[in-house]
């Protein structure tokens, strides 16, 4: 446990450019500048490892930077992907305030990979703890002229900075997120053309999660083999996870890819006063809700999660026991989509607000004959019509609690009030 | 008009991006300038930012609408923004805010009387492992109860 992005957790001053030294940080870094290590070494390396995209999406980072047009002319850059807003995640912010150099560095080297000499971290606004402590340690990065122009007379010129945003969930999707970089308004870019042919400023860009940018330096210092070796086929390495709800001691947990459930539940204390599990929410609030019999075989990676029938999503899983009304929990989450809903598309911004006003009545006791039906029918007509996943992201929960948990729904049309609280 | 401090400290952000690209900055201004005016942006702010980021006034609008963290209407000295999301209602958010309303005499948007404390719900704040949580300006608190909640606003002076 706790092998990479949070290796010196438990160190004094663990976000500290000493102890991030002490443990070997920065020797990739190190070995870059000295010539030791070329792009295309490190692309296998990382390719190697197994390294999937912590952000949600679980794409390969190994080649997503291969994709750079890392020999064409002109500025390129990376960006960091800070903007955690997805209920139930919360692993970002840990790294930040606890281990930032590891972020410094993973972003240092993907700048190099990718040629690109400028990055920036796009910091949620609310963050104001884990901003201060990156920049902290960006301030400590420069002073020992590990960051900057010609670094150690290498020729190799990086140059990093935050940015900061303003409460806005959808700029957490990457081209949102550039959009917002150039000061507009946070509403995602249709694709094509990909960010790594015109991203930030019109340039090749390549944007990644921070715990992906975390997990590089320890990758290359310690080989991509060992990384993949921690986890299981195709989930390379170890995960965060966030376990929050009715757990007894929720936390974050770094844990090798593959774990049970079962031994996650345990690490986090179990349930909660000893009641009894209903219901997870496996990878943030957008990944299909799971039956408690569902996860009790489940493990905890890519595939065994997709087996189960979500999805892994950032690694946040909500635990919920048997006193939670799925109705209400629903609801919750079909306000949160249309609260932050772009408006860009309009099955989205429409459809968001439809689910939810059919959830608000059904919860107010208004609920009438055939609104299960209609939320399917709004659903599935959100579902793969946006431009970005926000859309199928609100859907999805719609789809699964229905699925799962329908005579919920019904019963709360019928007598007009919760089955489980009464 | 925007103070010396709040150019200098705009100037800052704007150095972190290229050439021309000072709009990249707007987020950040809108922040300094609703601080320096008692956390309120108001049509004529926005234009003074506009102006001095050169650009159009509608493009800072724009901005100034989308995101969450502006605000038009008066909020307290403390502002203690409550997250109502999936872990932090699973872990009894819901109550809370009731508690702090009825402390407070007062409901989610509004402001007590003597203008020091504001309540807003707001959606995930990110820190779900430490539900129930809220912000008090910059400061996050979690593993909230009602006792940690009595102390902390009864300590908002």
């Amino acid at each position: 446990m706790n092998e990479v992005c949070f290796k010196n957790l438990t160190k004094d001053q663990c976000w500290s450019l000493k102890v991030y030294e002490d443990s070997g940080g920065y020797s990739a870094w190190r070995k870059i500048l000295k010539g030791e290590l070329t792009p295309e070494q490190i692309i296998d390396e990382l390719k190697l490892s197994g390294l999937r995209g912590r952000g949600g999406a679980g794409f390969p980072t190994g080649l997503k930077w291969s994709f750079m047009p890392r020999h064409s002319n002109g500025q390129k850059y990376v960006v960091c992907n800070s903007d955690e807003g997805e209920p139930g995640t919360c692993k970002d912010r840990d790294i930040l305030r606890f281990n930032p150099h590891a972020v410094i560095e993973g972003m240092a080297i993907g700048g190099f990979v990718m040629n690109a000499s400028v990055g920036y971290n796009y910091i949620r606004g609310e963050f104001m703890e884990p901003f201060k402590r990156f920049e902290g340690a960006l301030e400590e990065a420069y002073k020992v002229g590990l960051l900057g122009q010609n670094i150690n007379n290498s020729s190799i010129n990086f140059d990093l900075y935050t940015h900061l945003g303003a409460g806005a969930y959808i700029c957490g999707e990457e081209t949102a997120l550039l959009e917002s970089i150039e000061g507009k308004k946070g509403q995602p870019r249709f694709k094509p053309p990909f960010p790594a042919n015109v991203g930030l400023f019109g340039k090749p860009t390549t944007i990644n999660n921070t715990e992906s940018f975390a997990s590089v330096p320890e990758i290359l210092r310690c080989g991509g083999q060992w990384f993949a070796d921690i986890g299981v086929e195709n989930s390379g390495g170890c995960k965060l996870f966030s376990v929050s709800g009715h757990v007894t001691n929720p936390a974050n947990f770094e844990v090798p890819m593959g774990i049970s459930f079962k031994d996650l539940l345990d690490m986090a204390g179990g349930m909660r006063d000893g009641t009894k599990l209903k219901a997870v929410i496996p990878g943030g609030s957008s990944t299909p809700v799971l039956t408690a019999e569902t996860v009790m075989n489940m493990t905890m990676d890519y595939d065994g999660i997709e087996k189960a029938g979500s999805m892994l999503g950032a690694g946040s899983v909500i635990i919920m026991n048997e006193s939670t009304c799925m109705v209400e929990v629903l609801t919750r989450l079909a306000h949160f989509y249309y609260d932050e809903s772009c408006g860009q598309c309009t099955p989205c911004r429409e459809g968001t607000g439809w689910l939810y006003r059919v959830l608000k009545r059904i919860i107010d006791g208004n609920g009438r004959q055939g609104d299960v039906d209609l939320l399917l029918s709004i659903q599935n007509k959100i579902m793969g019509n946006t431009i970005c996943a926000l859309g199928d992201a609100a859907a999805t929960p719609v789809e699964s609690f229905l699925r799962n948990f329908r005579k919920e729904f019904e019963y709360y049309i019928k007598y007009r009030k919760s089955m489980v609280k009464g | 008009m925007i103070s010396i401090k709040a150019r200098n400290q705009i100037d800052v952000w704007i150095a972190k991006y290229p050439k021309d690209r000072q709009s990249s900055a707007v987020m950040q201004a809108l922040k300094i300038v609703q601080a320096e005016n008692e956390n309120i942006l108001s049509a004529s702010t926005i234009q003074e930012v506009a102006d001095y980021l050169d650009m159009s006034g509608i493009a800072v609008q724009e901005v100034a609408t989308f995101y969450e963290n502006y605000n038009y209407k008066k909020v307290g000295k403390y502002v203690i923004r409550f997250c109502h999301n999936i872990s932090c209602m699973l872990n009894g958010a819901d109550d809370l805010i009731k508690h702090i309303e009825n402390k407070l005499g007062v409901k989610t948007g509004e402001v007590t009387l003597d203008g020091l404390i504001s309540v807003k719900k707001v959606e995930c704040l990110g820190a779900c492992v430490g539900a129930p949580m809220f912000q008090i300006n910059e400061e996050y608190f979690e593993n909230l109860t009602v006792d940690k909640i009595d102390k902390i606003v009864d300590n908002l002076k």
